[in-house]
């Protein structure tokens, strides 16, 4: 078996608060092959951003990294000093993030924030990075680039936005991209082309991605592995077309329940939806046990004590459930 | 055919925007031209991307918008640009719940305030009635009576929004304008509200516009659909009709944008559009929506489409309309 290109182990996230500490993310494994897209699901605040962040090297204060490996290709990275973090970033794996208008610079245009990354990491020289920046922009398929390399973002729509972020991300070629939650403020049909695009160039260049998310539809789409979070923890990881045919945590079954599905209605009339009961706990009062037990279902006593172990699956994946099998 | 609640009749709003000395005043047609009814009791979904109008729509039937031409028709009441509205009378015939329960309720007044200041407002001083009612429609949204005392704050999200719908409907409206009411929520949270909302919609004979851009919401809950692009409806008709005989390229795109695994290849890849929304400060000559067009043709950039009949009750505004899909 081939060494993956990333392997989280065990990743623990404190969040320090008024005098206490909290865990924001617990005991989270999973392992990225080469060109492989992964998908991380979960509802705001079950700690699905901050695992990206970590693995990035951007975790700041109040969050830390508590315990856990992240290993890039064989190599432990969550301690490795700031100037080789920021040699990694950029080079080996990079990120887009949700709102392109607050991450890209806004007094910069854009065609230099995409040349920046050559003269950075490949030592290029300006002029050829520009012309390098204007090929990027094409790649990403922003129309008449050797104009557009000139403006500034905000002379740019949220889409070609998210298309110049793209093209940074991907301008040294790195191994992994962590795309968090890429498409969230775009318009449907553009979060479409959007998508596409990533898949295709990711695809093309053998970049593996880390797709977060709260949408099960758009990264079962896009992934062919998908974790899903709950309260801080993975609570099921399988292959993105068993996650809808089989789902195996009641939480994950419960989220794909509760949602109308296009075309169900006309197949069997209007169906009450099936509601998960209760509310996502906060991070300062989660429940022992599996800390879906107080909206779960299929609750039992063990359900409240007792937190449950990654179980395998027959075929590929875990689930932390005590009522599998 | 029962008499019509709300009928729009070529409503337009239009906003002057610029400078007259940089650049110019230029007319930003928000809302050009729009016809439709809806019938008590009935749920119009209207769908659309940012920018399209509908939330401008739905501020002009609210009479928070004057119209630039047209006329709106709410159960007797006649508004126009002439003839502007009395806002007292409306609100018991018009109600909203907006997208966002956090930003929407008064952090500084309790639940019970907030829902009895309109009934006051309204000419209902008894107390004991007052409070009757207060309670009463807070059972209806599933709150509970000990909770009349507290601040917005003390809620979840989801609970928030149920004070949002008990606000808008403590006055017994006929007419419910839903504005994204659960896309600011957690997502397994949803389900709850949407189950509520057909609930009391049954309950109370309300009729709904329900506005949002989650197409699976929309077929849920609809019964007819209206499909808004650029400020005017493109397609409307009964909500099986829309989304299963969609005509208008961009009802079909919207639809072939939806990541949902269980409906895969339902819709050919060749539906989806390209580019993004124009702006409506300038239009596309002709079809609005030509750019982005896969049935593109010489005709699409010379004339408007007319919204011509596919069947009875749905219409489409594009000159392929009876291009079987």
């Amino acid at each position: 078996m081939t060494t993956p290109l990333l392997k989280v182990e065990n990743l623990r996230i404190a969040l320090a608060g008024d005098g206490v500490t909290y865990d924001a993310v617990e005991n989270v494994s999973f392992e990225i092959g080469r060109g492989e897209a992964f998908g991380l699901v979960g509802e705001s605040g079950c700690g699905k951003s901050i695992t990206a962040l970590s693995v990035m090297g951007l975790l700041r204060r109040p969050l830390s990294l508590a315990g856990g490996r992240v290993i890039l290709d064989g190599k432990e990275i969550q301690n490795v000093s700031a100037a080789e973090m920021r040699r990694l970033r950029g080079k080996r794996i990079a990120m887009i993030f949700q709102e392109p208008m607050t991450a890209l610079n806004p007094l910069s245009p854009v065609g230099r924030q995409i040349a920046e990354m050559f003269v950075l990491h490949q030592g290029a020289n300006w002029n050829e990075a520009m012309d390098r920046a204007e090929d990027a922009l094409r790649q990403v398929r922003v129309p008449s680039p050797e104009r557009r390399i000139k403006d500034y973002p905000h002379q740019l729509s949220g889409g070609m936005r998210q298309r110049v972020m793209i093209a940074i991300a991907l301008a040294c070629g790195p191994d992994l991209l962590v795309a968090d939650e890429p498409t969230t403020a775009l318009d449907v049909t553009v979060q479409a082309e959007i998508i596409d695009l990533m898949a295709e160039l990711c695809a093309a260049k053998g970049t593996a991605v880390l797709m977060i998310s709260h949408d099960l539809g758009l990264v079962a789409n896009m992934c062919q592995r998908v974790a899903v979070m709950y309260a801080g923890r993975i609570v099921e990881s399988q292959v993105a077309d068993a996650i809808f045919a089989a789902p195996t945590h009641p939480y994950t079954q419960g989220l794909i329940d509760s949602l109308p599905r296009l075309g169900e209605r006309a197949r069997r009339g209007r169906q009450k939806l099936r509601e998960i009961s209760g509310v996502v706990p906060s991070i300062a009062n989660y429940p022992a046990g599996c800390r879906f037990n107080p909206r779960c279902p299929a609750v039992t006593e063990v359900c409240r004590s007792v937190v449950p172990e990654a179980t395998p699956l027959p075929a590929e994946g875990v689930v932390r459930c005590h009522h599998h099998g | 055919m029962a008499e019509s609640l709300l009928s729009l009749d070529g409503l337009a709003v239009h906003f002057k925007v610029g400078n007259a000395l940089a650049g110019g005043i230029k007319t930003l047609k928000a809302v050009d031209g729009v016809t439709l009814d809806v019938k008590p009791g009935e749920c119009l979904g209207l769908v659309g991307e940012s920018g399209c109008g509908k939330s401008t729509l739905a501020l002009a039937i609210m009479g928070l918008l004057p119209p630039t031409r047209g006329t709106i028709g709410i159960d007797g009441h006649q508004i126009s640009g002439s003839t502007p509205p009395d806002r007292m009378k409306m609100a018991r015939t018009v109600q909203m719940v907006f997208q966002d329960p956090y930003a929407s309720l008064n952090p500084r007044q309790t639940v019970r305030r907030t829902l009895a200041d309109p009934l006051r407002l309204h000419g209902i001083t008894d107390k004991a009635e007052v409070e009757t009612r207060v309670i009463d429609m807070m059972a209806k949204v599933g709150l509970r009576p000990e909770q009349a005392d507290r601040y917005p704050h003390e809620f979840s999200g989801g609970q928030r929004q149920r004070i949002g719908i008990a606000r808008a409907l403590i006055l017994k409206p006929k007419l419910v304008l839903c504005d994204e009411p659960v896309s600011a929520l957690d997502v397994s949270i949803r389900a709850q509200i949407i189950n509520l909302l057909l609930e009391l919609k049954d309950d109370m004979g309300l009729a709904y516009i329900m506005i949002s851009h989650d197409l699976g919401v929309v077929e849920h809950v609809s019964d007819r659909v209206a499909v808004m692009y650029l400020g005017r409806i493109v397609e409307q008709g009964g909500w099986q009709e829309i989304f299963e005989n969609p005509r208008h390229p961009y009802t079909r795109a919207l639809i072939a944008a939806i990541p949902d695994p269980f409906h895969r290849a339902a819709i050919s890849a060749d539906a989806k559009a390209r580019g993004e929304i124009a702006s409506a400060l300038n239009p596309p000559p002709g079809c609005h929506f030509n750019p982005r067009c896969p049935l593109r043709a010489d005709i699409c950039t010379a004339e408007y489409p007319a919204f011509g009949e596919v069947s009875p009750g749905h219409r489409a505004a594009c000159h392929f309309r009876d291009r079987v899909s």
